[in-house]
């Protein structure tokens, strides 16, 4: 048996003469919850779109539970679960309506496999005979997550789920990923958050069609492990300018309420850097090394890539 | 109220759309120059606010002055003295960056001689010389939404809106976008923003938060994370919201 839910190998896409995805490889185990983590126009649809049988590579290959994408495609089809980055059920039937339409489709009812679906569709049940286009953007998100299982797909992409979503709904979302991924169907989810790397098992980090990076969020953390320093003043515009000017400093980036200094050299002592702000009309100076977070990697691995 | 230092004062701002409570007694102000953090959950109320603030929507009932105009009398003024940007509503994908420029410093009333400069000066400072003939459809996204930003405030407003301007940016574009918001705060610009990024709300000098057309908290994030016993502003989010 093959161990492998994804293979794919070497592909390239190009829209024009635009490069959407740039001889990408990577493999996806079976039961993994496998995240692509990139910004807007990194190439994450477009990848989609090529596993979800929908649309043709320029080159390489993409095989889904052992089907090729392009001979195969019928069989993907009925074993994959699809879930689009806008909004694609139907706006003007019922919540109860687009769920039976996808069963159908598929040669099931909602019956037979209710189990799967139960504690995402219990949430919109009550609104079940309104017509999707009047739900909300979390109930639309969970209709479409229900439609999509509805034939208890082996594999389920999802492309973009939470984007524009609330804090809030971002976390209950990842809380249903795990779950049914815990039911042993293998998930492959892309988002723009760099924070969610952490609910996945492995994460690719992706960017301009290029892979930076595949690997555990643990692991990644510790490939790029680099001197950083967060620091804190009473003025935090005038901070990152002052450290910007800063003769040791390499970048200087707002994270929260402090800024991420990454100095050229490793610091061997922060007193002089304290002076410096201290010149600087700084007060209320807070100085600490600590580990770097998903999105350190990810803009020290981009800057890397120009 | 009437408090010269204001720039928004809101005071009892209901909205109703039949039964339904958008807004449900608002009483907030913003101070001249700050930038405000103003999130919420979707659904909240969020956007009805902005756009009566932006007087593209009447309030039901409550007294709401920007930039020292009413909301109910004054919006055309209120439109000459507001900037808005969004992720979604931005650029003309098929005119030149130039032309964008040119379009939208026109729309604001600018003289032909006051669009020249404002338009080369732009197109230096971010970089656009051999861009500026280029559709904004070819851009990155990044340049697109950095341009969007500076032409929000090419008129010189008393306040910008931004509703979600960093969605799906990258992490060192988004940054480079906070240090563009808080150049326009520092040359006197307010800025009013909304945003799904909680490390964003920690860059704004007040919060609020809104969770059923209320606001359920406002202060500094330094005072948010000590009122509710967080370690960051996320974590209030996840206690109010929820």
């Amino acid at each position: 048996m093959n161990k492998q839910s994804v293979i794919v190998k070497n592909l390239s896409k190009s829209y024009n003469n635009k490069v959407a995805l740039n001889n990408i490889s990577f493999e996806v185990k079976k039961g993994e919850l496998f995240g692509f983590i990139g910004p807007d126009g990194a190439g994450k649809t477009t990848l989609f779109r090529i596993l979800a049988t929908l649309l043709i590579p320029d080159e390489g290959s993409a095989i889904v539970e052992s089907f090729d994408v392009i001979r195969d495609y019928k069989s993907i089809r009925k074993i994959v679960g699809y879930m689009p980055g806008r909004f694609s059920l139907y706006q003007d039937l019922s919540v109860e309506e687009n769920l039976k339409f996808f069963a159908t489709i598929f040669g099931t009812t909602i019956k037979e496999n209710y189990e799967l679906i139960k504690d995402i569709y219990v949430q919109i049940e009550p609104f079940k005979n309104r017509i999707a286009g009047k739900l909300s953007g979390g109930m639309k998100q969970k209709l479409a997550l229900s439609c999509a299982l509805i034939h208890r797909p082996k594999v389920l992409f999802l492309d973009e789920p939470t984007t524009g979503v609330d804090a809030v709904s971002r976390k209950e979302f990842w809380e249903m990923l795990k779950k049914l991924n815990e039911k042993g169907i293998s998930i492959i989810v892309s988002t723009p958050y760099m924070d969610e790397a952490r609910s996945c098992n492995r994460v690719a980090l992706i960017n301009n069609g290029e892979i930076l990076s595949i690997d555990t969020p643990e692991n990644i953390i510790m490939q790029n492990d680099q001197d950083i320093l967060a620091v804190k003043t009473n003025d935090l515009y005038k901070l990152i300018l002052d450290l910007r000017s800063y003769e040791k400093t390499d970048t200087a980036f707002l994270f929260g309420e402090y800024v991420h200094l990454c100095p050229i050299k490793p610091f061997k002592d922060l007193v002089l850097l304290e002076e410096y702000l201290q010149s600087k009309q700084h007060h209320d100076i807070i100085i600490k090394k600590i580990k770097p977070g998903i999105e350190d990697c990810f803009m020290k691995l981009m800057k890397r890539s120009i | 109220m009437d408090n010269k230092n204001n720039i928004i004062e809101v005071e009892n701002l209901v909205k109703k759309f039949g039964r339904f409570v958008a807004n449900d007694s608002l009483t907030f102000e913003v101070r001249k120059g700050e930038i405000f953090g103003f999130l919420g959950a979707n659904g909240a109320g969020k956007t009805t606010t902005i756009r009566i603030l932006c007087g593209l929507s009447s309030p039901t009932s409550g007294k709401i002055s920007v930039a020292g105009f009413d909301v109910y009398k004054e919006t055309e003024k209120i439109k000459k003295h507001i900037g808005y940007m969004s992720q979604k509503f931005s650029l003309y994908e098929d005119l030149t960056v130039k032309e964008n420029i040119e379009f939208y410093a026109g729309i604001y009333g600018l003289s032909r001689n006051e669009i020249r400069q404002r338009s080369g000066k732009l197109i230096k400072k971010l970089g656009l010389e051999e861009e500026k003939d280029m559709v904004i459809g070819s851009l990155p996204q990044g340049w697109k939404q950095k341009l969007a930003f500076s032409i929000a405030i090419i008129h010189d407003p008393d306040i910008v809106f931004l509703d979600e301007p960093t969605g799906g940016v990258d992490p060192i574009t988004r940054r480079q976008f906070w240090d563009m918001i808080y150049e326009a705060s520092h040359n006197g610009i307010t800025v009013f923003v909304t945003t799904h990024y909680m490390d964003e709300a920690e860059y704004c000098e007040r919060v609020s938060i809104m969770a059923e057309g209320k606001i359920v908290a406002l202060d500094t994030p330094a005072g948010l994370k000590k009122t509710f016993n967080a370690s960051s502003v996320d974590e209030v989010f996840l206690k109010l919201a929820r």
